[in-house]
């Protein structure tokens, strides 16, 4: 049975690190799925949720809709992302008689990459061999809002050569927080300074996580202060594609 | 006067989070303890059977007495004034400050014990009991250091979280009479008892908040760990409480269940070490007690809250979990809130208590983790609560102009997708342009994230040009 899917980028892996996108769409491949892409997309809406700007949150939330609505199942390489689709447009919608079906049944069918693939399809990578030691942060949108914790472990346990190095904390926030982490710098750079800290004392080689955005910024303070630990979304470990440039490494 | 201002509150949040996150020794006392705190609470969960269900219950009971408020406050009322006691009812913090100064003077009294409570704090008792020259002792260890340091609360279940015991050992040996000299915590607790106890027994009036009200029974119920409650409210001829209206529950299997919950939750104690219930005043034929007994039911905006949208907030019971396992808190501590509460719980109240225009970076300064929901003994999303501030706020024009046209111009791009994929080709374009080695260290317009952390340069083109290329071969 082939699975008619559709890929929601997320506006953060368009632009900042496209092979999230590609290691999705050929881990579902993989998984027997028929991936598409549709057009109409851009970003799901929540940085203006989570200002307090309910009627631009409402119109991105219409046009996603509007975009991922004809197919069967809709998969984000975002915790985060896919907790805005799944959990909060139905709430936006709340008292929108003509447009709360619609949301739900988008939310209904909207899922995170890796839960999908461990879920959905049982499936499991095969034949992936990634010869490191790694250590995984739990990103709190997917953790708390969409359960997110052993389905990545699940799929990462099938990568022949890869070890785990618990993380002190896996599950406290990173400190990237969306516009938090721009709006009050200096007490988001205490909290990832400390994470940082935290990773760099597992010895891992490598940092894996759900979520591009706690990535960038874990990776970003690793690098400054001159760790060498290098930071992948484990999606990319997952499609066998753990042998390309890390974040912040030129291809 | 909505609530006991101190000199720090002039400052702006973001001078006082700097003034914090500069400060190590705050951060070594706040995560001493909200560390330890943190343990112990997910020892004592983990040993409860289901405590998710536990949970459930402590929400439902609050949500039921949050809708039915009148019915349960009048039975209370019945109750204890059956048993003896005076009920007032207060609307304002200054309302209920005043039926407390007059209480007061009605006693002729010269000095009050007072037995910790953040209502208290809430409606500025503390200074219209000084602005009245009326003698006011602290009984409670860590509001005997704050009182001693002429500070305020910085933690809602330890006010003095913020001190290191070192501190508090120097601040000891220059204010008590008869200070410790062996530098251990059982010399500090001893020198604090020499100091208190003649001050407690010689108060005129003793001030208790109350962490429940037992509607069926119409007794106030305390706890602490120390005794200092039930040494502060016996012996004086006149023991007054302040309680806010929420703090009501049905009947005493209520309250137990509650005691559970909120014990677990602030220290990892499966019951705190008294826990007293007064039902009214001395009886005759009772050996002790005071001989009257006043309870001030205080709204100051819990009713309004009731119908703006914050119902659930009225949840709380004042554990303190939210902010021992809040990232933000455990950086910045409880004074840079700037408020009576500190922490998510008092990110959602302030507002309420100050106004949003004097507050509304609270709600901001909070990266909606979810945690303080996960750990709430009441569930109460204050994740979701946060953010409904920060629509009110964007609704009454208070954010500011960058972030307003920032925003409105980002989503009108966005909204028009070909537009969008044009604009982020260029931001792509403009990007690499400023990195080097796969780095950028310095980004226009983010400013806040390249002071502290590198961003990673993108790749050449976007997702959506990458893709469509490889689809039109």
């Amino acid at each position: 049975m082939t699975r008619n899917v559709a890929l929601f980028v997320t506006c953060l892996v368009d632009v900042m690190r496209p092979r999230i996108g590609f290691a999705a769409i050929r881990a579902l491949e993989a998984a027997g799925c028929d991936v598409v892409v549709p057009q109409g997309q851009t970003c799901c809406g929540q940085p203006a949720l989570n200002s307090g700007d309910r009627d631009h949150a409402a119109a991105l939330a219409k046009q996603t809709i509007e975009a991922l609505e004809p197919y069967e199942a809709i998969v984000v390489p975002s915790g985060s992302c896919a907790g805005t689709i799944r959990c909060h447009y139905p709430e936006i919608f709340e008292h929108d008689a003509a447009w709360l079906p619609r949301a739900q049944a988008v939310a209904g069918k909207t899922w995170e990459v890796m839960a999908y693939l461990d879920q959905v399809c049982g499936w499991k990578p095969e034949g992936v061999t990634v010869d490191a030691k790694a250590t995984y942060h739990d990103s709190c949108s997917g953790l708390r809002e969409l359960g997110i914790k052993a389905q990545p472990r699940r799929l990462l346990k099938n990568i022949d050569g890869l070890t785990f190095a618990p993380l002190q904390g896996e599950e406290t926030c990173c400190g990237f927080g969306g516009t938090f982490c721009v709006k009050y710098p200096a007490i988001s750079n205490a909290i990832v300074g400390e994470k940082a800290d935290a990773i760099d004392a597992t010895g891992a080689d490598l940092l894996l996580a759900g979520d591009l955005g706690c990535l960038m910024n874990m990776a970003g303070k690793l690098n400054r202060k001159g760790s060498k630990v290098r930071a992948f979304h484990a999606i990319e470990l997952i499609a066998g594609m753990g042998d390309g440039p890390a974040i912040g490494e030129e291809a | 006067m909505s609530s006991f201002t101190a000199k720090a509150d002039t400052a702006t949040f973001k001078e006082r989070t700097d003034a914090a996150l500069a400060d190590r020794i705050l951060k070594v006392a706040v995560e001493r303890t909200a560390g330890t705190a943190e343990t112990k609470r997910g020892i004592a969960v983990a040993a409860f059977p289901d405590f998710d269900a536990a949970r459930d219950r402590a929400a439902a009971i609050k949500d039921h007495v949050v809708a039915h408020l009148g019915h349960y406050l009048e039975m209370f009322e019945a109750n204890a004034v059956a048993a003896g006691a005076k009920v007032h009812w207060a609307s304002t913090a200054d309302e209920a400050c005043k039926i407390v100064i007059d209480l007061c003077k009605a006693a002729n009294a010269k000095s009050v014990a007072r037995s910790k409570s953040m209502l208290g704090e809430e409606i500025g008792l503390p200074h219209a009991l000084a602005e009245a020259g009326i003698g006011r002792v602290e009984t409670d260890l860590a509001e005997h250091i704050i009182q001693l340091a002429d500070e305020r609360p910085s933690h809602i279940i330890w006010p003095a979280m913020h001190k290191t015991r070192e501190q508090v050992s120097a601040l000891f040996k220059a204010k008590h009479r008869s200070p410790h000299e062996e530098e251990t915590i059982a010399a500090m607790a001893e020198s604090a008892r020499r100091q208190l106890r003649g001050e407690m027994l010689g108060a005129d009036v003793g001030i208790s908040g109350a962490n429940f009200l037992i509607a069926y029974t119409g007794a106030i119920c305390t706890v602490t760990n120390e005794g200092n409650a039930e040494l502060s409210l016996v012996p004086p001829r006149v023991h007054i409480v302040t309680a806010g209206i929420e703090k009501i529950v049905p009947s005493m299997p209520h309250a137990v269940h509650m005691l559970r919950m909120l014990a677990r939750s602030a220290t990892g104690a499966a019951l705190t070490q008294y826990t007293t219930f007064y039902t009214g005043p001395k009886r005759p034929g009772d050996r002790d007690g005071p001989e009257e007994m006043h309870i001030v039911l205080v709204d100051n905006g819990r009713t309004k809250m009731r119908e703006e949208g914050l119902a659930e907030m009225l949840r709380c019971i004042r554990c303190g979990a939210c902010m021992n396992h809040c990232v933000v808190f455990r950086q910045i501590g409880g004074h840079a809130y700037g408020g009576t509460y500190p922490g998510p719980m008092g990110s959602v109240l302030t507002p309420v208590f100050d106004g949003l225009p004097q507050s509304r970076d609270l709600a901001h300064a909070c990266t909606l983790n979810g945690k303080c929901q996960e750990v709430c003994p009441v569930r109460i999303p204050l994740p979701t609560l946060l953010k409904g501030w920060r629509e009110k706020s964007w609704r009454e024009g208070l954010e500011p102009t960058s972030m307003r046209v920032g925003l409105g111009v980002w989503a009108w791009v966005a909204s028009r997708p070909a537009l969008y994929r044009f604009g982020t080709g260029i931001a792509v374009r403009a990007m690499r342009l400023l990195g080097r080695k796969g780095w950028i260290d310095r980004l226009p317009l983010a400013g806040g994230w390249t002071q502290y952390r590198d961003m990673p340069r993108p790749a050449a083109q976007t997702f959506m040009a990458q893709y469509n290329k490889e689809r039109r071969k």
